[in-house]
């Protein structure tokens, strides 16, 4: 690896009534770079990012993005120096229209004084059509989110995030519920970000994992197990073990 | 071209509540004052007041609504704010009572020398003063709600937590204004008022002043809501309201938003209780009843949520229907707001805004596929 390391876990450790959710989890992702995270349910996949975004508190264990110690950071604070969450269930605004969820989504100072004396400048109007196409959402811009189906839904999420301008996205199972052609070009569409920023993505998928063609962890009851491309974990024995050959 | 002008600002409900509003505001007075009483455009003196009180209420609503329907923080509390901002009007007006009072002392106001106090506590000093009741009609429910807010949306405190503890806020208070060692009149409140700023309270003129303030309050802070949800704010914590979550993941910090608006709420309703006390006469802890929080509550919910207008619509819809039944039927009334309550849950969660939405989306020639799915959410 030649990027250097934008994100760092060292020996995570997350414990919920005694069940090891996280277990002494090492994990490093550098600038710019791609990484998917598979694993069996339970694996731990979802904590991880929990962990990394502030809604879990590790009881063990260091988690820093560049310099930045992020263990004793709440949700909004992480997500302010530049990572951004997509989640497993789509969640977007759905009364607003996918306009304003992009709209709230783009980077601009987030006081309540500063939103109450808010006005688009023509270069933000420019951005935020432009993500629209990226996203193929541009038909869609003035219906309500909720009116949105599944996949459009994740699309949208997706392209929220982009409006942050993350330097990391951490992105939950985003195909899930798509057809073959979305899936595709979600994978298009990921790729195309990762041009710019480092992508975390967990997913079951292993058509869409394939299509990303980058670096995979596999995590096992909170650890890694294996890593490297998607064909080394696929030989790799343990893994078929425990996840792939069942 | 007011209507040009203000349309596009309001909407069109909006700008329809403010010219009716503006039109009931200046009519009801010109009418009471200026016709004579045999004429069948004459509005009586009581008319007057009771509507005056349905205004406050009116403006009471729109608080809750501005809180819930847009920010989903469901006070049961909010009661609390009007009868602070009550308070501090009707301590203003106890001290204009001065020696005209029944024990005749210009120091004291009547209970206290009925409690064989000697000197005013000092959180009375300065209520002498019209432009300092003024101060804390705002101040006092505001740092309330700031202090109240602070602590609950910090720890995260949400749903039907929140509104527990609000409804507990309001109780607890209740119970302190019943003592009479907190110097505010306890059980009895404060009443038997004589002026304000130097016009009696009694007097016609003076019922249609403040009729007319206070219809000049609600449309102000009408337009301020309307101001503050049309802006990103207001759509941030729509998004609050909608996810939460996701809104702290985008960098928003959810306790800020919401402590901003619940303490521009809790002004409100204390403006609200500030005109309502001159135009009853009386304020007394029973305002602080949690009942009188639900009820505030279910008004917000029978107009429609999260139209600013639909609740102030109910709250006078409702009040008008109470001071009919309490009349009528007295036995009745308990029923018919409990019935209420419960056929605006099931059939009719926009509330009576969501009738006039319905009517004029349908009438706007939107697909009727739209409207459906629209009308099925």
């Amino acid at each position: 690896m030649t990027t250097e390391t934008l994100l760092y876990l060292e020996g995570v450790s997350v414990t919920f009534d005694g069940f090891k959710a996280l277990n002494n989890l090492n994990l490093d992702v550098g600038t710019n770079e791609m990484r998917a995270i598979i694993g069996p349910n339970g694996a731990g996949k979802t904590t991880m990012m929990d962990v990394i975004t502030g809604k879990t508190r590790p009881d063990e264990g260091r988690v820093s993005f560049r310099d930045v110690t992020l263990t004793t950071m709440d949700e909004t604070a992480i997500a302010n120096i530049g990572i951004g969450r997509k989640f497993q269930k789509p969640t977007v605004f759905e009364s607003h229209t996918v306009w304003d969820n992009l709209e709230l989504a783009m980077k601009a100072p987030r006081s309540s004084f500063a939103s109450l004396r808010w006005s688009l400048t023509g270069e933000q109007l420019e951005r935020i059509s432009k993500t629209l196409e990226r996203i193929n959402l541009t038909p869609a811009a003035k219906q309500l989110a909720g009116n949105l189906s599944h996949g459009q839904k994740q699309w949208l999420e997706i392209g929220m995030l982009l409006m942050q301008e993350p330097e990391l996205l951490l992105v939950d199972e985003p195909v899930a519920g798509m057809t073959d052609a979305e899936t595709e070009k979600t994978a298009m569409l990921l790729r195309d970000i990762a041009q710019t920023a480092a992508v975390v993505v967990v997913e079951h998928d292993m058509d869409f994992v394939r299509a990303l063609d980058v670096r995979v962890t596999v995590l096992h009851e909170g650890s890694v197990l294996a890593e490297g491309s998607l064909d080394t974990v696929q030989n790799n024995q343990r893994v078929i073990d425990v996840y792939l050959g069942r | 071209m007011i209507a040009k002008t203000f349309m596009p600002l309001l909407g069109r409900a909006g700008f329809i509540f403010l010219a009716v509003l503006a039109l009931i505001g200046i009519g009801m007075p010109v009418l009471n004052l200026f016709t004579s009483p045999d004429s069948i455009l004459h509005v009586p003196d009581y008319a007057v007041t009771l509507g005056g009180k349905y205004l406050c209420y009116a403006l009471l609503a729109l608080s809750v609504d501005l809180v819930w329907g847009y920010c989903g923080i469901l006070s049961l509390g909010h009661g609390a704010f009007f009868a602070l901002g009550g308070y501090a009007m009707g301590m203003y007006m106890m001290r204009q009572i001065g020696a005209r009072g029944v024990y005749g002392n210009a120091e004291l106001p009547d209970f206290m020398v009925f409690l064989n106090w000697q000197v005013l506590p000092w959180y009375w000093h300065g209520f002498e003063y019209f432009t300092f009741a003024i101060l804390m009609v705002v101040l006092a429910p505001g740092l309330l709600a700031l202090v109240f807010g602070w602590f609950a949306f910090r720890s995260r405190v949400t749903g039907v937590y929140l509104s527990i503890i609000t409804q507990a806020m309001t109780y607890a208070l209740l119970l302190a204004f019943f003592r009479n060692d907190m110097g505010f009149g306890g059980n009895n409140g404060l009443t038997d008022f004589k002026d304000i700023l130097g016009f009696s309270v009694q007097a016609a003129s003076t019922r249609a002043a403040l009729f007319m303030l206070s219809a000049l309050a609600l449309g102000l802070c009408f337009i301020i809501a309307r101001k503050i949800v049309d802006s990103k704010f207001g759509k941030i914590i729509i998004g609050i309201r909608d996810a939460e979550s996701r809104t702290r993941f985008l960098g928003y910090r959810v306790e800020n938003y919401k402590l901003f608006i619940f303490v521009i709420s809790a002004i409100m309703a204390g403006i609200a209780g500030a005109l309502y006390v001159p135009q009853v006469g009386i304020i007394n802890p029973s305002e602080f009843a949690p009942s009188n929080s639900i009820e505030a509550v279910i008004w917000t919910a029978f107009g429609g949520r999260g139209t600013l207008w639909g609740a102030a619509l109910g709250a006078v819809v409702i009040n008008a229907v109470k001071s009919y039944l309490t009349g009528a039927l007295p036995n009745a009334w308990l029923f018919v707001l409990g019935a209420l309550a419960i056929v605006v849950t099931i059939y009719m969660p926009k509330g009576l805004a969501g009738l006039f939405s319905g009517w004029s989306k349908v009438r706007a020639n939107k697909p009727l596929k739209q409207t459906l799915s629209e009308a099925a959410e």
